[in-house]
């Protein structure tokens, strides 16, 4: 059974359809890879698929359910890296991980360390994010899927401003997940050349 | 959950920390300008404390208004709005609990220095008494009706005076009783049937504008 299916979903921005009628479905252990111009509406899918907002006809359904309905449960279930990093620039990456932790009802007594050491933020741990450079505030904001245990990944443009090193890294994390049945489902505008199969969604750039 | 709630409440306390000119800020602006009304309109005491109650609570309307863009311009901005609304807690306790952290940070310094000011403007005890009171019940509705302001007008670009124009006129009821409150004592009456309207008109928007503002929130993402 699928775990995340979508059914004719539409979506109009400005009196332009984005997309109308798009459907797919996906198992345990996919990755979803949307790609398409600038424009086409891809951060909108994701956004609607995640529940940030709402879709002009169709509906989406996790585990047989309509999102709408559970939207805690399933929200509960999901991890979302957005165009906007949720990383405030006053407080410092340690702070930044801790209360996010804290909101999701997460383990906060653990120790943030080792992750950082991972993430290559070792002795930036005390400056405010304000002051760290785009990419590693865009590290900052990843952890989050070192943090939190989740079946669904839903990532918009990760590998923007990253270096080599951590588009690596997160690939590795990525190819992880996957083999633990998680289910991605992300754009960028790279070629993601992963070692694990890959499912393309094309979404075109519609007057 | 309630773990989870105080958890954003200590996450809006160290921002506060972090940002302590932004909070004083409007303190300093509200000392301005009732300091500015001896100046202007001449140090006699009678006249002063004719006008003080009027003067105290319009000074507290106007630099409430200053710091409220706070309650949701950087969650919005930065994305950590997003990561509230996708972190399956309901929106509407995540906007009271922001409501009662802009309550603490932004207004309740107000009424600490309240005293000193009843001081520059010859409040009698029996005035100040009553104009604490009337900033205790009234205050926390400044900061929930503002909340719903400030989330209307997010997706604007520079909305600042625009929620200054939409709050102010909602503020003019509040106004208008709680003047009457400390009215009513400089003349020895009683006053709690003024603070009795504050305190229904502030259940009221307790009832109310959580669910406005979460529903504002969730329109200003699409």
């Amino acid at each position: 059974m699928s775990l995340l299916s979508v059914n004719k979903l539409s979506c109009v921005k400005r009196d332009r359809i984005l997309f109308e009628e798009l459907g797919f479905s996906m198992q345990a252990g996919e990755l979803l890879h949307v790609q398409g111009p600038n424009g086409a509406g891809k951060t909108s899918l994701l956004r609607l698929l995640v529940g940030l907002s709402l879709p002009d006809s169709g509906s989406i359904q996790w585990r047989g359910e309509d999102i709408r309905r559970t939207p805690g449960q399933y929200q509960s279930e999901l991890c979302y890296f957005g165009h906007k990093l949720g990383v405030n620039l006053a407080l410092n990456a340690i702070d930044n991980l801790r209360f996010w932790c804290r909101m999701q009802g997460l383990p906060t007594n653990q120790d943030l360390y080792p992750l950082l050491e991972t993430m290559g933020l070792v002795g930036l741990e005390e400056l405010p994010a304000g002051q760290l450079s785009a990419g590693q505030q865009r590290r900052i904001a990843l952890a989050r899927f070192w943090l939190k245990s989740c079946p669904l990944w839903v990532l918009d443009e990760p590998f923007t401003a990253l270096d080599k090193q951590a588009v690596a890294l997160l690939k590795s994390r990525l190819a992880e997940h996957l083999q633990s049945q998680g289910l991605i489902i992300m754009t960028s505008h790279q070629s993601l050349d992963f070692p694990l199969p890959v499912r393309e969604l094309h979404l075109e750039y519609r007057l | 959950m309630i773990a989870r709630l105080t958890g954003l409440l200590g996450r809006e306390m160290a921002l506060a920390y972090r940002q302590k000119s932004e909070l004083i800020q409007p303190l300093i602006f509200f000392v301005l300008v009732i300091s500015l009304f001896p100046l202007g309109v001449g140090p006699g005491p009678q006249m002063l404390q004719k006008i003080a109650p009027g003067v105290i609570w319009v000074a507290v309307l106007l630099s409430s208004l200053l710091g409220m863009e706070r309650l949701f311009r950087d969650d919005f901005s930065d994305g950590w709005l997003e990561q509230m609304m996708l972190s399956g807690l309901p929106l509407y306790a995540v906007v009271l609990v922001k409501v009662t952290a802009h309550w603490l940070t932004c207004v309740l310094p107000l009424l600490l220095i309240s005293p000193l000011l009843a001081l520059f403007l010859n409040l009698t005890p029996e005035m100040y008494v009553a104009l604490l009171c009337s900033l205790l019940v009234g205050t926390p509705l400044l900061s929930l009706v503002g909340a719903t302001g400030v989330a209307l007008t997010l997706g604007l670009q520079r909305g600042g005076v625009l929620l200054s124009l939409l709050l102010l006129p909602l503020f003019i009821p509040l106004l208008i009783f709680a003047t009457s409150a400390v009215d009513a004592a400089s003349m020895q009456l009683p006053y709690n049937g003024q603070l009795a309207i504050i305190g229904a008109l502030l259940l009221l928007a307790l009832a109310l504008t959580p669910v406005a503002t979460a529903h504002a929130l969730k329109i200003s993402q699409n």
